[in-house]
């Protein structure tokens, strides 16, 4: 999976490091700590930019490349930080077969937004997600963490507009 | 005294459709009616007709009531619970086809034909309860193991059921228990849980985890009393959320316990079991890559021998089992090798679990005996198509299986079966296809996936699904030759015979199995450029009936690339000149046959 740096600037708090440091204190020694260190890094910072994975490295004592080969490799990690409106369209097989490829289309034409990406002002990001396994509802697609079901690309307007 | 309970799907289904507020409204609306202490409110895994969700079942009556909302429940309390009349609009239509007396959930067309031996408890115990675990005899596998049998009495039981690993392999776990349980008690052993349910479309897995978790730590107990080993490893996707919340509080309270822990049941064995999120890479379902990621490294797959029977987790013999599989064995150890063995075909024993979806009425989840015919599955239990459509074809196995098509859907399905028709049984994903999925696109979709999930090692699956990619792309861009499909051919068997782990090796499965059953519409892509699904947008085009076009204008205004403009002809009986399409200037968007009221345009 590709993965691009963010432009955004870091904004990480001396709040958010203590937490760092805890779970860090807590992790480090148990076998195969890495990964939940991560996970729980991007909990606290909502995403996982250089500047957080730099301290991971330091403090876990191991190098910045290990973390970096780790936080590219799995889709989970986002390396850029998530639109006030984070919009996620599930492109997994149920609802792909039942169009939310064209679901995913519609919203790249209203909001100008290609899947994959923040707008510049941080106000919307669109991503094409794996199956979220609300297959019933196919296609279905989440809004920060409402969940939309049974959509047809014309319903796409008045959602959007909900989130102005 | 308890006189009704109220259960309520709280699988993730569910869940995205309210049900958690709907169990908080029905709980104060039965306060406010003053009947707490005599109806109870549960809320449980998933019963599987995830179609008709928000799901609620009243027992004793056993009313099923479907796509219920919060504004439903003071109607619910006061007409059912209060007054004893259920709400008629909201029950499940099947049940109502008796005027009256409604039919029994087991009699209606869903149910009938299942058998639910992995999922027994989904939708009938609270998940959170380990007491009602307990009394639906569960541990009490572990007790007998414990206590009357010999780790390999454990063993052998396993090996004479029959079960094979339900992950997608069907390998036969008593076998892998054996492979693992030499010197035991002087060499460190792992159990590990394969609950890194990647296959899109599938959620079986998910839904046994959030609907009885203790299944599952029960039997992962089980096996570590078996090969000796005193140390489990859950890895489950991180995006499970109530199934890891799940997870947590039946591993807490079964510490609390003493069913895990030291000294379980007085005897001596120690077990415990530890949580490890995946983090979405599909190549951590192959068991390999998976214990890489359990040691905290980039999920990569490695060479076999040395098997993890011999060398896994940390470097010590680990045995791996899908959660599907553990499942099934407190009841194989409960009620006997031939209750099991009852069950299935010759090579495939018990029960299987699909997950049901795409172009079918009845989406959800369902547990079949193995060798219930695809016919049986698709149009008894799933409802058949919707919209009155024709069964194209259906992929079993995700983005490693194949499709069966409309002429096979009477195969009996076990594992044996499906792999001679290209398919394969792979974890439990069944999709289903209508005349409207163009087969070349769907190859392309599962290998955009793959392309996408190669971890990159090996060269065969790096590269190679890479370029079977771009031949689709051109033949789906209309720019393909007849060559194209031996290439694709000759490339597939290259990358099936020599990718390292079994998400290279059956990568080219979709593409092999649409091209041995639908391969006119491969021809008809490259050499009438045209997609007879009307799905591949490069090949086809936006037309208007000049005819049933009423002049009024809405394509074109709403068009975004200024392609649509009105010609000078009138159709008999309307006032305005019709409109028409410049197919050199159209993007196919579709915005103009979306916005069309006479529904006069049209794609060819």
């Amino acid at each position: 999976m590709k993965k691009t740096l963010t432009t955004v600037m870091f904004r990480g708090t001396k709040a958010q490091e203590e937490q760092l440091d805890a779970v860090i204190a807590k992790l480090k020694g148990t076998p195969g700590a890495l990964m939940p260190v991560l996970q729980q890094a991007q909990e606290i910072y909502g995403y996982l930019p250089v500047e957080v994975q730099r301290m991971i490295a330091l403090k876990m004592d191991v190098s910045i490349e290990e973390v970096y080969g780790v936080s590219t490799f799995y889709s989970q990690f986002v390396l850029n930080p998530k639109g006030e409106v984070a919009i996620a369209v599930c492109l997994g097989t149920a609802c792909y077969v039942k169009g939310s490829g064209d679901i995913l289309d519609k919203i790249t034409q209203i909001l100008g937004l290609p899947a994959g990406s923040t707008t510049p002002d941080g106000k919307y990001s669109l991503e094409a997600t794996r199956c979220i396994g609300a297959c019933g509802l196919a296609p279905v697609l989440t809004i920060n963490n409402e969940v939309y079901g049974r959509l047809v690309p014309a319903d796409m307007e008045g959602i959007l507009a909900k989130y102005k | 005294m308890i006189r009704s309970h109220v259960l309520i799907c709280g699988g993730t289904g569910c869940t995205s459709s309210k049900s958690v507020e709907i169990k908080n409204a029905m709980e104060a609306e039965i306060l406010a009616n003053g009947l707490a202490e005599e109806v109870k409110v549960v809320m449980t895994g998933c019963f599987g007709l995830c179609a008709l969700g928000p799901i609620m079942i009243i027992y004793p009556e056993g009313t099923f009531y479907s796509n219920v909302t919060v504004a439903d429940a003071a109607e619910i309390v006061s007409e059912h619970l209060l007054k004893g009349r259920p709400v008629e609009r909201l029950v499940y239509h099947e049940q109502k086809a008796d005027v009256h007396h409604a039919t029994s959930l087991s009699e209606t067309a869903f149910y009938k034909k299942q058998k639910r031996v992995a999922l027994r408890n989904c939708g009938v115990i609270n998940p959170e309860e380990i007491d009602e675990y307990i009394a639906m005899d569960g541990y009490q596998a572990l007790g007998k193991v414990l206590t009357e049998m010999t780790p390999d009495d454990v063993i052998q039981t396993i090996l004479d059921s029959g079960l094979r690993g339900r992950g997608g392999g069907g390998f036969p776990t008593g076998l892998k228990w054996k492979f693992a349980s030499g010197n035991r008690g002087n060499v460190v052993k792992y159990i590990g849980c394969n609950a890194d349910e990647g296959d899109p479309g599938a959620f079986m897995d998910r839904s046994i985890l959030e609907g009885d978790p203790h299944a599952v730590l029960e039997a992962m107990a089980i096996a570590g009393y078996a090969i000796g080993a005193e140390e489990g490893y859950i890895y489950v996707r991180a995006e499970y959320p109530i199934a890891i919340h799940r997870l947590e509080i039946a591993i807490k309270q079964a510490r609390e316990y003493g069913l895990l822990g030291k000294d379980i049941f007085g005897t001596g064995f120690n077990f415990d079991i530890h949580l490890r999120f995946g983090a979405g890479a599909f190549v951590c379902g192959e068991e390999t890559a998976l214990m890489t990621s359990i040691e905290g490294n980039r999920g990569e797959p490695r060479p076999r021998p040395p098997f993890p029977a011999v060398k896994g987790l940390f470097g010590q013999p680990t045995i791996l089992n899908n959660v599907e599989t553990y499942a099934n064995i407190p009841q194989i150890i409960l009620k006997g090798v031939d209750w099991f063995r009852s069950m299935g075909t010759e090579k495939s024993k018990g029960t299987k679990v699909f997950a049901l979806g795409g172009k079918i009425v009845n989406t959800g989840l369902v547990e079949v005996p193995m060798g219930t015919t695809l016919r049986e599955v698709v149009e008894e239990i799933g409802g058949g198509i919707p919209n009155g459509k024709k069964f194209k074809a259906a992929q079993t196995g995700g983005p490693s299986g194949g499709c069966i098509p409309a002429s096979l859907i009477d195969t009996p399905i076990d594992y044996d079966n499906l792999i001679a028709i290209g398919s394969m049984m792979g974890s439990g994903g069944l999709i289903v296809m209508d005349e409207d999925t163009c087969m070349v696109d769907l190859a392309r979709f599962f290998l955009e996936f793959t392309v996408d999930e190669s971890c990159g090692k090996c060269t065969p699956c790096r590269i190679g699904t890479k370029r079977l990619l771009e031949i689709l792309d051109k033949i789906i861009a209309g720019n393909g030759e007849l060559e194209d499909l031996d290439r694709l051919e000759e490339l597939s068997n290259y990358i099936k015979s020599a990718s390292l782990c079994g998400l290279g090796q059956t990568a080219p499965n979709p593409v092999l199995s649409t091209l041995r059953y639908f391969r006119d519409e491969y021809v008809a892509h490259i050499v009438d450029k045209k997609c007879p699904a009307g799905v591949c947008k490069s090949l086809l085009q936006f037309k208007i009936d000049q005819d049933k076009c009423i002049g009024c204008g809405m394509c074109a205004k709403n068009c975004p690339a200024d392609a649509i403009s009105r010609t000078d002809y009138i159709a008999p009986g309307h006032k305005l000149a019709s409109f028409a399409i410049d197919t050199a200037k159209c993007v196919k968007c579709g915005a103009c046959m979306e916005k069309c009221k006479p529904h006069a345009i049209y794609k060819d």
